[in-house]
């Protein structure tokens, strides 16, 4: 029998697809894993009858001869940051604990058209705030990676920290992300799996619970590029419902995969070599190069002289969104109400959300009120919106010189649980090397390169030109072929 | 530029975040290692530069102006719309006695 909590989502569909098993068999397996991973605490709640359902709608449009979509038969995690109808929807919080949407956001839609089912809605940093993984109202996510004889439990990342433990513990064969500054490729790289966010507007952000409105998109995540080329064709697309999304035809990513980068130029910033990087990070950054080189790409060193600003401004920009997108949750439309006993209106919501809220949401809606309040305008929010525009120029300029970029996804390997959390600045620079892409709204990659010594994956990630997610998957490719990183964490929850 | 606790809890207010003495307090210096650390983009000269509007060169497009253009978004939703309403109340979202 075959062992289906090992495939991916390339097998699985092409297994159904050619009647070598049922989509019910997959979904079944799936099931039976994700029940026997409550200790992961992946799952805020599963849905094993949506994934049955999907797969008998699968195995019965194969019966019945039809043509099946991108994504028949195949099983995944969706990130509690879509709304999903009748299955609530709570991005981490409290505040919107309970909440049970009334319509479908349009990337989960597209995947459930595409033959999709859902095995549950994955837990994450609350708000998507957080690289952790330890800022969900429901409780840590641990990662199945431990050290050589630890323990200790891991950070799968964040904020899609739920989406990468399920994907690299075997308890889903892909699932869905979003990245704001690095929240798809930082968890992606912490568990050995890959994970790539688009284009800005690639995929609508319809029905996405919002956080900075501006840099939020969503991805796929899982354990090969095939597999995040076939999701990403079937999450993405044009949604009139989105102001922001692309009018432009979804390419066939899968079919137009390939690892020879002969003629290609990839680009090393020089400004990524920063203090503070682990040195298995820059091993594994020069293997990568070594990799690509193999593929037949000319490596060219290159310039992003505002990188060490992107952070930063960042740190302005994305909270002043979040003070705005967040300042909805007031206790009367949906969510949380905390009414003490005479208590009037303005009461009421500052009870709603200080009770609602934890304190990683609140510290950022602090800093983003402020910076976004009069007399700072011009020195925070103006100051920070100019530098985007000059990271944004550093990479037109690269685009010059290189066709894509290689460098590492994160400053360090994953930590334990716990040890980051006294200061929320260190914190923060877990996505260093994620950002700059994120503000120019770029395509870029998390693929799984080498291991470091004490047993724990580390990524490369790889950043495109706009729309150019082919030449960002082809390059991972190529990497992934090279680095045949076949690791997987030992079971023990 | 530092805040301090009366400043905080301004910010608080305007955010409508009931927050105590204790949290006031826990959140100063956190803001402020925060806002020193963002300090460092006045180094940077943005005389010359426009300020971003849109990451990805698009243009905002016009829905056909008839009714219902969506359905899922158009009118006669209401028992959805309430559905998740803490107190919805005759067709209405409840809110307590406003007396000015």
């Amino acid at each position: 029998m075959t062992e289906f909590t090992t495939l991916g989502v390339k097998d699985i569909r092409d297994g159904v697809a050619s009647g070598d098993f049922t989509a019910r068999e997959v979904a079944e397996s799936f099931n039976a894993a994700v029940a026997d991973a409550a200790s992961l605490n992946a799952f805020i709640v599963t849905t094993p009858d949506h994934a049955l359902a999907a797969a008998d709608a699968t195995d019965t449009a194969r019966a019945n001869g039809e043509t099946l979509g991108k994504m028949a038969g195949v099983p995944i995690g969706m990130k509690d940051l879509f709304a999903t109808q009748g299955v609530q929807t709570t991005a981490a919080s409290h505040i919107l604990e309970g909440f049970t949407p009334q319509y479908e956001s349009t990337v989960s839609a597209n995947l459930w058209a595409a033959g999709a089912g859902m095995l549950g809605k994955l837990n994450l940093d609350q708000f998507a705030m957080g690289s952790s993984n330890e800022t969900s109202y429901f409780g840590n996510v641990s990662s199945p990676w431990r050290k050589e004889g630890s323990n200790a439990a891991m950070s799968p990342g964040g904020s899609s920290g739920g989406s990468s433990t399920a994907v690299a513990a075997r308890i889903a064969p892909a699932a869905t992300g979003t990245d704001t500054g690095g929240s798809i490729r930082q968890p992606a790289a912490f568990t050995g799996i890959c994970g790539i966010k688009p284009t800005y507007g690639r995929c609508s952000r319809w029905g996405v619970v919002a956080f900075a409105s501006s840099l939020d998109q969503a991805g796929p995540m899982a354990r090969s590029v095939e597999d995040c080329a076939i999701m990403l064709e079937a999450m993405a697309g044009f949604d009139p419902k989105d102001a922001t999304s692309l009018n432009m035809d979804v390419p066939d990513w899968e079919a137009a995969l390939s690892a020879d980068l002969s003629g290609k130029k990839v680009g090393i910033p020089r400004e990524y070599r920063m203090e503070g990087t682990d040195q298995a990070i820059l091993d594994s950054w020069d293997q990568g190069k070594a990799w690509l080189k193999d593929a037949g790409a000319e490596i060219v060193d290159i310039s992003l002289p505002h990188t060490k600003y992107a952070l930063p401004a960042y740190y302005i920009i994305a909270p002043a969104e979040a003070s705005s997108n967040l300042a909805r949750y007031d206790g009367v439309r949906y969510g949380l109400r905390d009414l003490p006993d005479g208590a009037g209106l303005q009461d009421m919501y500052a009870e709603t959300r200080a009770a609602g809220f934890g304190d990683e949401v609140k510290r950022r809606i602090l800093i983003g009120t402020y910076v976004l309040s009069a007399g700072f305008y011009d020195a925070y929010y103006n100051q920070a919106q100019k530098i985007r525009t000059l990271v944004s120029q550093d990479f037109e300029k690269a685009w010059e010189q290189c066709d894509v970029i290689l460098a590492p996804t994160t400053p360090t390997p994953s930590f334990p649980l716990g040890s980051l959390d006294a200061d929320p600045l260190t914190m923060y620079l877990n996505d260093v090397f994620a950002v700059p892409a994120s503000l120019a709204g770029l395509p870029a990659m998390s693929v799984p390169a080498t291991m470091t010594t004490d047993g724990l994956p580390l990524g490369l990630q790889l950043v495109g030109k706009p729309f150019d997610e082919q030449g960002v998957l082809n390059a991972g490719l190529a990497i992934q072929q090279r680095a045949g990183f076949a690791a997987a964490p030992e079971k023990w929850w | 530029m530092s805040v301090d606790k009366q400043t905080v809890a301004k910010i608080a207010s305007l955010a409508r975040i009931k927050m105590g003495d204790e949290e006031l307090e826990r959140m100063v210096p956190e803001l402020n290692n925060i806002l020193e650390w963002v300090e460092q983009l006045g180094e940077v000269d943005t005389s010359d530069v426009e300020p971003m509007t849109a990451v990805i060169p698009n243009t905002l497009r016009l829905r056909e102006d008839v009714i219902d253009a969506d359905p899922l978004t158009a009118g006669g939703k209401r028992e959805a719309v309430l559905a998740n309403a803490p107190a919805a109340e005759h067709g209405f979202f409840g809110v307590p006695k406003v007396i000015e």
